[in-house]
């Protein structure tokens, strides 16, 4: 069932996944908001002693709960919401406790971040963020004046290199050719392209040759030369939505903003 | 009978007049998706729709039902591709709103360590400089109507906003057509007195000598709109 076994098998657990992470590293972690969010990683993640990260993410309940556990020194985002709850409760107290830095881009500032990254160049310019505030909380960004005749002042926008991207699609083969099978691909082969390392984690391994019989082939995000490592995680997106799988677990939602925990998860 | 809900609707609506083969947007909620679907249905029949997923929807459903006709794909990456484009008019929200449609969802405080941390700033940005922008507020107070925002998300006319039209809320709608780019009072839904919209502005507003009122739905944009809405989601959006 893991296809080529043996030979070029990137199988693995999530916490062979978490117990590769150092202290400080920058990790990109995929979905958008409360949508097929990585949370199986992100547990492990949790149970491991690493701190200090930066994290990546067009955030969900993966910045909150890496907030609430104190492994975060920076947020880099546009925004942190549950979807159907519009604010993150555990993001909210982290910031307004003072206790993380945060980078806060436009959505379309973040997505040219992680374009840059994929594409190996310093930075993309944008009209994005120009007259914002995102300009003034953000000192280090810098402004670029279109070569040709126009002259236009456009943002610079770094690239988001990551040091390891977490994702969760909902098939895989065990050399790491990942595959979604819902309505939207959200931004993960991007996370993928940006990273050193990315950990892909899926609802089931199935076998190369079995791929394209849930999906058609522009459902392959993720080929296996972006991938370290391939975890299966059947409900690894936690209560977040994973269609066609399951959707969001509206009721667990609930109880973890009003607990501050995800009792069947971390 | 028509409704205050009704008026707002409809107000909504007619901020996507002459917009064309755009893409209508609203950010959720009722009354803005209720807008661009009325639009698309009555007097903007090119107008683009979707499902609040990343559906473009061939048919205009009821609020909260899926579409029958799919006529195209806009996942989230194609979203934001649409908004650098333009080609695309959104109704936004705001937590505070100031005298030149300068808007803030990003926190409320001191950025540096806010007294109360909201969503981010999202794609406000983006969208105010690249592409044409109304607000939808429900509750128009001295709270969100401030002389100065915390944070500015979406930009003003005094920043290089691309193009906003309108700001329509429980009372009435504004717009930015004076010389300097500041907000004016454009009309009054029935029933609210002038007085009523300027004590609940926190800024010095431009009142025109006449200020009209509101354009009430005819009896064919109610029918199009009890059949998009039947449960009448919109009423519970409304401040009274």
């Amino acid at each position: 069932m893991t296809g080529a076994s043996g030979a070029g098998t990137k199988v693995m657990t999530a916490e062979q996944v978490a117990a590769g992470l150092e202290s400080g590293m920058t990790v990109g972690i995929g979905g958008w908001g409360s949508r097929r969010k990585p949370m199986a990683l992100v547990a492990a993640v949790l149970r491991s002693p690493v701190r200090d990260l930066t994290v990546v993410s067009y955030g969900g309940p993966d910045v909150g709960m890496l907030c609430a556990a104190g492994k975060v020194r920076r947020v880099v985002a546009p925004f942190v919401t549950l979807d159907s709850i519009p604010l993150e409760p555990h993001f909210r107290r982290a910031r307004q406790a003072g206790e993380i830095e945060f980078t806060e881009y436009d959505e379309g500032m973040f997505m040219f971040g992680l374009l840059a990254a994929a594409h190996r160049l310093p930075f993309l310019p944008t009209r994005a963020g120009l007259g914002s505030d995102v300009l003034r909380v953000n000192p280090e960004l810098r402004t670029v004046y279109s070569p040709y005749g126009d002259g236009e002042e456009l943002v610079a926008v770094p690239a988001l290199t990551l040091d390891v991207a977490l994702v969760h699609l909902n098939r895989a083969d065990a050399r790491g050719n990942a595959q979604y099978l819902g309505p939207d691909p959200y931004f993960d082969d991007l996370y993928a392209k940006a990273a050193a390392r990315c950990y892909v984690s899926c609802e089931r391994l199935v076998d190369t040759a079995d791929l394209l019989k849930e999906g058609p082939v522009q459902s392959l995000l993720i080929s296996r030369s972006m991938v370290t490592g391939v975890v299966e995680a059947p409900g690894g997106a936690g209560f977040t939505a994973c269609e066609p799988d399951y959707g969001r677990d509206e009721e667990r939602q609930r109880r973890y903003v009003e607990t501050g925990r995800d009792d069947e998860q971390g | 009978m028509t409704s205050r809900a009704d008026v707002c609707v409809l107000a909504c609506a007619e901020a996507f007049r002459g917009d064309g083969e755009i893409l209508a947007a609203g950010i959720g909620g009722a009354v803005t998706v209720l807008a661009a679907r009325l639009a698309r249905l009555t007097f903007e029949p090119g107008l683009l729709t979707h499902d609040g997923v990343c559906l473009l929807t061939g048919d205009v459903p009821a609020l909260g039902r899926p579409p029958e006709v799919v006529e195209g794909w806009l996942p989230f990456r194609d979203h934001l591709w649409l908004v650098l484009n333009g080609r695309r008019h959104v109704m936004l929200g705001a937590s505070q709103i100031d005298r030149h449609g300068n808007t803030n969802i990003s926190c409320i405080g001191d950025w540096a360590r806010p007294k109360a941390q909201l969503l981010g700033v999202r794609g406000a940005p983006g969208n105010t400089r690249c592409d044409p922008t109304s607000y939808w507020i429900p509750r128009h107070t001295p709270r969100v109507f401030v002389p100065r925002v915390d944070m500015v998300s979406g930009i003003g006319t005094d920043r290089g906003a691309c193009d906003l039209r309108r700001v329509v809320t429980n009372l009435a709608v504004l717009d930015f057509a004076t010389p300097d780019g500041s907000m004016r009072l454009a009309s009054t839904h029935p029933g609210v007195s002038v007085a009523e919209v300027v004590a609940a502005t926190g800024f010095e507003l431009t009142v025109p000598a006449e200020v009209p009122v509101t354009r009430e739905p005819t009896a064919g944009e109610l029918d199009v709109l009890d059949r998009l809405d039947p449960g009448r989601a919109r009423e519970r959006e409304v401040a009274a």
